[in-house]
């Protein structure tokens, strides 16, 4: 059988990923290319019974000329014949109702010498549209086969497919001609690198920098042809442009039999005067934020309970069923909530992500961009990251990820660096135990209930500490690039349903897959800390039980709870509690919230947990007997209870500003390709919860 | 680039109008690479509820740019 290596290029919106979706349907992979992290997706797909096609799906671009990092992965791979995804055909997708700029890409391929299949995307819409196209004429003056489909439904797929399988020649065409005063450099680039065509040649001068394949060796000799030839890069990208768009003009001009009247537009025209309104756009804007927020709160909560009660299940089945043992432990107690930890986030990842999907699809997100950008601007900001940002409130994980969509590198850092300050759901069981605990039941004027308001207010917070540090962000980071924003208004459509599904797929296999390696070995980490100690003090444990019970300090029944609080006590993670207790007493913290933060590090949920370990109270599901238990708590020194109003209000301002959760920092590891941003984010979380928590409990009390 | 012509900044909902060139070079190749070509026709369709940015068609197809960028974009008067 033979195997056949395609790619997948076009501009964005031609419905690349709908063929690539209609090709190789559920039998896709989802990976990253060697070093950096542009998402790549291949698939397998049976072109007949002789032929199977390996296909990749590259990132949208409209021309060879990068903007991105995702754009720049499309150039190295057409410029590398050594590539491992270096093509056997390229299947060039453009969009039928938008001819013109979709067939750029295609004249810089012809002259790279690229086998090239031109497939006309929707051609439905172009034919309501009323436009006409000679095929065989199409095909004759871009000496290439031509196929029509329509990814959506599937049709022309089968033609396609046999296409495919048939030996596709290189064009003969030559769309750019070398300029002659630079044909001394091209060509003895040409002879030195032994390529193939002079476009080859000429992208090496043009841009050195952008393919990373060369080695430094390799990079020094292009740069001294191009200082010995003057040759400035990039001088002549404009005529270049020009001179492709007058070929692509002229065989538009002979190939177009009826032109398209613009009248199939008029609907989405007439959307967008109602969805771009003044009034009624930001309303219709925010009534749909509101509903996201509501069903990632409500149709995540009954999952989320249920993978909690399953992981939760399953440890307390394989506890019985194991032997004793530290090897039994790590799995029971480690590996198993570890991994709960992940999967417990795939709820909101994916109704996150289905809504996302949906926008985007339909065409709506980018007028979202459209009503939101100058507003976020004044921040640092693009309209781009709105999105992001409104996710945070439900889960910084796939808000981070959903980032992505913003070109311009500066704009995405700042919306990556300050959106896990947006109070996510895992604050809410942390606010919601110590707002509870400090805050009088009661209402305002009558009406308003204090607590909700008080919750309300730490949400606030977290949204003016976002927006203040993107403003700080702003003047702190150093762009090479000016921030642009050129981005095309789709017509709207609706969704395709099944791109919407690939989209969750391939969301939540990422971040199970890619955050969940680092959350796992953090988990487990934090499992041994908080599970042995020295051995000498680990096993007094048990003989100051016995101790406590024989003189009749606690019962029988309290046994257990008090064990497990006396082990945590003794353990590492106690040891780390006690031993920073000097750096966390300003604050208004002892040693036992001290272990509460070091554990709750991963993830700040896990505070209530420990919080109820290291009170002996056991249940950790009742929250008010945690609550009555907090509140009896004394504090030694004053006599008076230790959860005071000023060390509750100081604990409430640490947890809207700290970090606490690694799987946000393992995604913006994996989002920033490099540990220096997820720690800098660290460090300034935390220097910012601790010093606001200070000057809350210095000055309250 | 003549600095007195009239940009695409400063164009009217409904206008149509014919590009001239480009006023700075910045952002020039990537505009040109969209299909904001020196002939090529421009209409103004409708700005954003705050004036920024704005909704242009070029060549059949529908794109938004900034304010900075429509001002960089001559057209003839």
């Amino acid at each position: 059988m033979k195997r056949l290596k395609i790619a997948i290029a076009g501009k964005p919106n031609s419905g690349k990923s709908s063929l690539f979706n209609q090709l190789t349907g559920l039998n896709q992979k989802i990976g990253n290319f060697p070093g950096v992290t542009v998402d790549k997706k291949t698939g397998v797909c049976e072109l007949d019974a002789q032929t199977m096609a390996e296909v990749i799906d590259l990132p949208g671009i409209y021309s060879l000329y990068p903007r991105s990092l995702d754009e720049k992965i499309v150039t190295e791979i057409f410029s590398d014949k050594r590539n491992t995804f270096y093509p056997h055909k390229v299947v060039l997708v453009a969009d039928s109702t938008n001819l013109q700029s979709s067939l750029l890409l295609l004249t810089q391929l012809i002259d790279l010498r690229l086998p090239v299949v031109l497939v006309l995307n929707m051609v439905d819409l172009a034919a309501k549209s009323g436009q006409n196209i000679d095929v065989k004429k199409l095909e004759q003056m871009l000496d290439l086969p031509v196929a029509l489909i329509n990814a959506r439904n599937g049709q022309g797929l089968q033609e396609l497919k046999q296409l495919l399988t048939k030996p596709v020649s290189v064009s003969s065409r030559c769309v750019y001609e070398i300029d002659p005063e630079i044909s001394q450099p091209v060509e003895k680039t040409k002879s030195h690198f032994n390529l193939e065509s002079n476009y080859e040649a000429y992208q090496y001068l043009q841009q050195v920098d952008n393919l990373g394949f060369l080695s430094e060796p390799e990079k020094n000799i292009i740069k001294e042809i191009a200082s010995q030839f003057e040759f400035f890069p990039g001088k002549y990208q404009g005529a270049e442009t020009i001179l492709r768009y007058k070929f692509i003009q002229d065989v538009l001009s002979k190939v177009v039999v009826k032109n398209a009247d613009s009248d199939w537009k008029k609907l989405s025209h007439r959307i967008d005067k109602v969805l771009t309104h003044k009034v009624w756009g930001y309303a219709i804007f925010f009534s749909i934020l509101f509903l996201i927020f509501q069903s990632i709160f409500a149709w995540a909560q009954r999952p989320m309970d249920m993978i909690d009660a399953l992981f939760a299940n399953l440890s307390n089945t394989l506890n019985g069923i194991f032997p004793e043992g530290p090897f039994f432990d790590l799995i029971t107690q480690g590996i198993i909530p570890g991994t709960g930890g992940i999967i417990i986030f795939v709820p909101q990842i994916a109704i996150l992500f289905a809504f996302i999907a949906i926008l985007e699809e339909s065409g709506y997100m980018a007028r979202v961009v459209f009503l939101m950008d100058k507003i976020m601007r004044k921040f640092g900001l693009s309209g781009k990251s709105v999105v992001p940002l409104i996710s945070g409130w439900a889960c910084a994980i796939p808000a981070i990820m959903a980032t992505r969509t913003i070109e311009n590198w500066k704009d995405r850092l700042i919306t990556i660096f300050v959106t896990p300050l947006m109070s996510c759901s895992a604050r809410l069981p942390v606010f919601a135990i110590l707002v509870a605990l400090i805050i009088p039941e009661g209402t305002w004027l009558g009406f308003f209930n204090l607590q909700g308001l008080a919750l309300m207010g730490l949400y606030l917070l977290g949204f003016i500490a976002a927006i203040l540090s993107a403003i700080v962000m702003k003047w702190i980071v150093k762009a090479n690039e000016k921030s642009f924003l050129i981005m095309e208004l789709p017509t709207y459509r609706m969704p395709k349903w099944s791109n919407v599904g690939y989209t969750i797929v391939e969301k939540t296999k990422t971040f199970v897959f890619e955050a969940g390696k680092v959350i796992l070995a953090i988990s487990i980490v934090l499992w041994w800390l908080a599970s042995y100690g020295p051995s000498n003090s680990m096993s007094g444990v048990d003989a100051q039980v016995n101790r406590e019970i024989s003189e009749g300090k606690i019962t029988e029944a309290e046994r257990e709870n008090q064990t497990m609080a006396y082990k945590l006590e003794h353990s590492y993670a106690g040891i780390i509690g006690k031993s920073i207790e000097p750096i966390i007493s300003p604050l208004g913290y002892d040693w036992k919230i001290g272990i509460a933060l070091i554990t709750s590090f991963a993830a700040r949920e896990v505070f209530v947990g420990t919080i109820a370990t290291i009170y002996s109270v056991g249940n950790t599901e009742d929250q008010t007997t945690i609550k009555s238990r907090l509140k009896a708590e004394k504090n030694p020194e004053t006599g008076g209870p230790r959860f005071t109003f000023a060390t509750g209000l100081s604990l409430l301002i640490f947890y809207t500003f700290a970090m606490q959760c690694m799987s946000t920092l393992a995604i913006v590891k994996r989002e920033t390709n490099g540990w220096k941003w997820p720690m800098l984010q660290l460090t300034y979380m935390t220097v910012l919860a601790y010093t606001s928590a200070l000057l809350v409990y210095q000055v309250l009390s | 680039m003549r600095a007195n012509g009239r940009s695409v900044a400063q164009m009217v909902p409904g206008e149509t109008a014919v590009i001239s060139g480009f006023i700075s070079s910045d952002l020039s190749n990537r505009l040109l690479e969209m299909g904001f070509l020196p002939g090529s026709v421009v209409k103004f369709n409708f700005s954003a509820p705050l004036g920024d940015p704005i909704c242009v068609s070029i060549a059949g197809y529908d794109i938004t740019i900034r304010m900075d960028e429509a001002a960089m974009i001559a057209i003839l008067n």
